[in-house]
């Protein structure tokens, strides 16, 4: 209650930007460097643009794999390198078979689900014994799952399983190249789908230009504003009769929209529908936004990624999902209420799995290359770092902070090398300097966490 | 009665699986396996012995730095690196000031005690603040302050060629020992036993002196069948008896006090935080002092990212010896060291006459050694 009371009075004396920068400060900080490392790198809008945009459409389905286990309070999902594992098995399988393409995608994303399934009921046993050390251990795991794939694959294939495709084998015929190539010849559009390869197989099926997205989205959002804006009497109406009651149970989701505030974003997304019709239809504006005019967003791939983040939210309000926020909660109250703890905490990881494959899959049709015994290895520790770049903890984790991160993180990927050179004459000092803040990162988030939980069982 | 049986049978079983020392007996009996097939293939097995007492002695400081830092209660030091990087910086200051030999290496860990020394209270004090959380938090801070270090590398101002790049910036990969002190203590006082091909004579050669005395026996006329590097193996016994003395010390006891239950440390008027401190900053001074003994015998300095991995080596090795993230013993250091070490040096062979191609060995090493903590980790958590 004290609680309530205070978060109105916070309301009424408006916006604390000290605040905010306190509770956002490792976004603050990475927004920042990020900004000094475009101005730094001075690299061209069309490069950074492109490059940014097809890192975001390549990782963040990996990175929205890390929530469920966050909600329930498995912490940060290191192991989704074993989900990663699954998928780059299934796509070796498919290659072995010579299938591709869309349909071909279809299979190895199917294909990933079981053995997904076994690892994560696997890995989520072993985390129900190491309570208190998820993370270490998931990390640990990921190691130790890494051995035994590169004995399958090193050993076992070729000797003991059977390869059909012997140009995947390494000369001499025992274990997978370093390196499969995932490209085909038959080229079906212009924007790379072949009917003999997985590369593009999902990026290919549809790409439109950004700023042309830019514009239907934003014709989207202008509407519904502007719907909002004209229902808000009707609500409040309802609101004002029933003690906000029946407004509450007909639109349970919806927040209240103030009036002033409703005509600022109508106005927002007039102007940026405004600005994006004259870039894509009347060739207006400077050289370099007319070259950003001509990159291309793969738009399977972005609802793909605005399914799964879908799925995250809509699953919070279903039982499994209650349980989830249960245990993560408390596990005492959690089992104290009949809730099956060690179940739920499986199925988190089961699902964190199946996505971190699958991911990984959307990955590799990017890439275009499965490198068989690396392509895996950084993704636990990039997805981890970008998440907690967004502003996500150990306890909570939002589809939005994960889309932030990818951003955020993967600007800095792109533009520390070039800052790098450019400020000091090497390169590889970019390159260290983007490894030292990913780990920095992870070690801070986790730091302060474990500092507050701390802090609050000495209080205690 | 057969019921009965049975079930003290699967008791006795779950009892043996669940103890501290089920890892060290099932190493125990791979090891034996490996050694076994080593003889059965006719591979040279006392040189690989030989070479598993080198690599015990070469490893045996920075597994011994598990020890304070298990018994002053922050676990496993997954954050070895940050002790690793100070005792590197203090071997390429002493290579700097044109130290050689003996000097080269007594002033290589001079230099390195106030760095290390230095770190390893501020990161003693960071853990204190996540309690609890120590083993990922360490193990992340470790991978950063290796990243960071990697810049520190390419711009420390260092121009001897012989670490320096000539051309560009920054100090190389990998720095050669031979003219400071590589291979000084496995040298010293080292006992080799040869064989004289033609006669199948044995020959035992005492190196008193630095040189090298081997160089009067060519390879095709003479091979080596054993040799014993007595300075290091002293070397190794002096700081472990040190390490020894100081568990067996006022502070000693303390320290192993608060580790094992705080509240009741606490309680009785021990200041736990400072004992973690005090354990935390040994164990990274013993890192600091194990990575010169390292490069000695491995006659380079490895810099940028190879000791980003380190720690987890001498993490197992102490946990195979019979240790827990809670409890770890000297003793443990010996034979967790040795086993491991001893495993690795001998399966490489093995592997290698069974499978000639890719790196069995090194799979070998990545299962056992995750496994051996993956196991220590479910003792930790354990059910609820």
């Amino acid at each position: 209650m004290a609680e309530m009371v205070k978060k109105t009075v916070r309301d009424k004396t408006g916006f604390n930007v000290v605040d905010f920068l306190k509770k956002h400060s490792v976004t603050t900080i990475f927004i920042i460097i990020c900004i000094a490392g475009i101005i730094i790198a001075d690299q061209p809008p069309f490069f950074l643009v492109s490059q940014i945009l097809e890192r975001i459409s390549r990782n963040s389905f990996l990175v929205l794999a890390l929530i469920i286990p966050v909600v329930a309070g498995m912490g940060l999902n290191f192991a989704i390198i074993i989900g990663a594992m699954a998928g780059q098995i299934a796509i070796i399988v498919a290659a072995n078979f010579r299938i591709a393409g869309p349909a071909g995608l279809l299979f190895v994303m199917a294909l990933s689900v079981p053995l997904a399934i076994v690892f994560g009921i696997l890995v989520g046993r072993l985390l129900n014994k190491t309570r208190g050390q998820e993370m270490i251990t998931s990390m640990i795991v990921g190691f130790f799952a890494n051995g035994l794939y590169q004995f399958v694959f090193l050993f076992l294939a070729g000797a003991v399983i059977p390869i059909a495709y012997t140009q995947m084998l390494i000369p001499g015929g025992r274990g997978i190249r370093n390196t499969v190539d995932l490209s085909g010849l038959n080229k079906v559009n212009d924007f790379g789908l072949t009917t003999d390869g997985l590369k593009y197989s999902m990026d290919g099926l549809w790409k439109m230009g950004i700023i042309n997205i830019l514009f239907i989205c934003a014709l989207i959002a202008t509407i519904y504003a502007i719907i909002v804006f004209f229902n808000q009497p009707i609500t409040r109406a309802l609101k004002l009769k029933e003690d906000g009651f029946l407004y509450n149970i007909i639109t349970p989701d919806v927040v209240y929209y103030s009036k002033r505030k409703q005509t600022v974003k109508i106005v927002f997304w007039l102007v940026l529908l405004i600005f994006a019709y004259l870039v894509e239809y009347r060739g207006f504006g400077p050289e370099e936004l007319k070259a950003i005019r001509m990159i291309k967003f793969p738009l399977v791939t972005g609802a793909v990624i605005a399914l799964v983040a879908l799925f995250n939210n809509v699953i919070t309000s279903t039982k499994i999902g209650q349980d989830f926020r249960t245990v993560g909660h408390d596990q005492h109250v959690a089992k104290v209420s009949g809730i099956n703890v060690e179940r739920v905490r499986v199925i988190a990881i089961v699902i964190s799995m199946i996505l971190a494959a699958w991911g990984q899959i959307i990955l590799l049709q990017n890439v275009g290359v499965l490198n068989t015994y690396g392509s895996h290895m950084q993704i636990g520790m990039f997805s981890v770092a970008a998440l907690l770049v967004g502003g996500a903890s150990v306890t909570k984790a939002t589809n939005k902070q994960a889309l932030l991160g990818v951003l955020l993180f993967h600007t800095l990927f792109i533009v520390s090398p070039t800052a790098g050179k450019n400020l000091f004459g090497d390169p590889q000092i970019g390159e260290f300097f983007r490894a030292f803040v990913a780990y920095g990162v992870i070690s801070l988030s986790l730091g302060l966490y474990a500092w507050k939980r701390a802090m609050s069982k000495t209080e205690i | 009665m057969e019921n009965n049986q049975k079930s003290s049978l699967a008791e006795k079983w779950g009892e043996m699986t669940r103890s501290a020392s089920f890892p060290r007996l099932i190493i125990t009996i791979f090891f034996t396996l490996i050694c076994l097939l080593a003889i059965m293939q006719g591979l040279p097995f006392l040189p690989l012995l030989s070479d598993s007492l080198v690599r015990f002695g070469m490893n045996a400081i920075l597994v011994l730095a598990m020890v304070p830092a298990i018994q002053c209660g922050i676990g496993p030091n997954f954050g070895l690196p940050i002790g690793i990087l100070t005792g590197l910086l203090g071997t390429i200051l002493s290579f700097q000031m044109g130290y050689t030999g003996w000097a080269g290496f007594a002033m290589a860990i001079v230099l390195a005690l106030p760095f290390t020394i230095i770190a390893g209270v501020l990161y003693g004090l960071m853990l204190n603040r996540v309690k609890g959380s120590e083993m990922i938090v360490s193990t992340y801070t470790g991978f950063s302050v290796v990243s960071l270090m990697s810049i520190g590398w390419i711009l420390i101002p260092f121009t001897d060629t012989r670490m320096a790049w000539p051309l560009g910036r920054g100090l190389r990969n990998v720095i050669s020992l031979d003219d400071t002190f590589g291979k000084l203590l496995n040298d010293a006082l080292s006992i080799k036993f040869l064989r004289e091909l033609s006669t199948g004579k044995i020959i035992t050669l005492f190196n008193k002196t630095g040189n090298y005395v081997l160089n009067n026996y060519s390879t095709e006329q003479y091979h080596t069948v054993f040799s014993i590097p007595t300075a290091m193996l002293i070397f190794v016994a002096l700081v472990c008896l040190l390490v020894w003395l100081f568990t067996k010390s006022r502070s000693g006891v303390m320290l192993k006090a608060a580790g094992d239950n705080p509240r009741f440390a606490e309680a009785s008027g021990i200041n736990v935080n400072y004992y973690r401190v005090v354990g935390t900053a040994m164990s990274t001074v013993l890192g600091a002092v194990g990575i010169i003994v390292f490069s000695q015998s491995y006659g380079f300095m490895q810099l940028y990212q190879a000791p980003l991995m380190a720690a987890f080596p001498a993490v197992a090795a102490v946990l195979i010896g019979g240790a827990t993230a809670k409890r770890a013993t000297i003793i443990h250091v010996i034979i967790g060291a040795f086993l491991f070490q001893g495993l690795l040096t001998i399966a490489l062979p093995v592997a290698n006459s069974i499978l000639t191609e890719g790196n069995l060995s090194e799979i070998i090493r990545q299962v056992v050694q995750n496994g051996v903590i993956l196991y220590a980790l479910t003792q930790v958590g354990g059910g609820n």
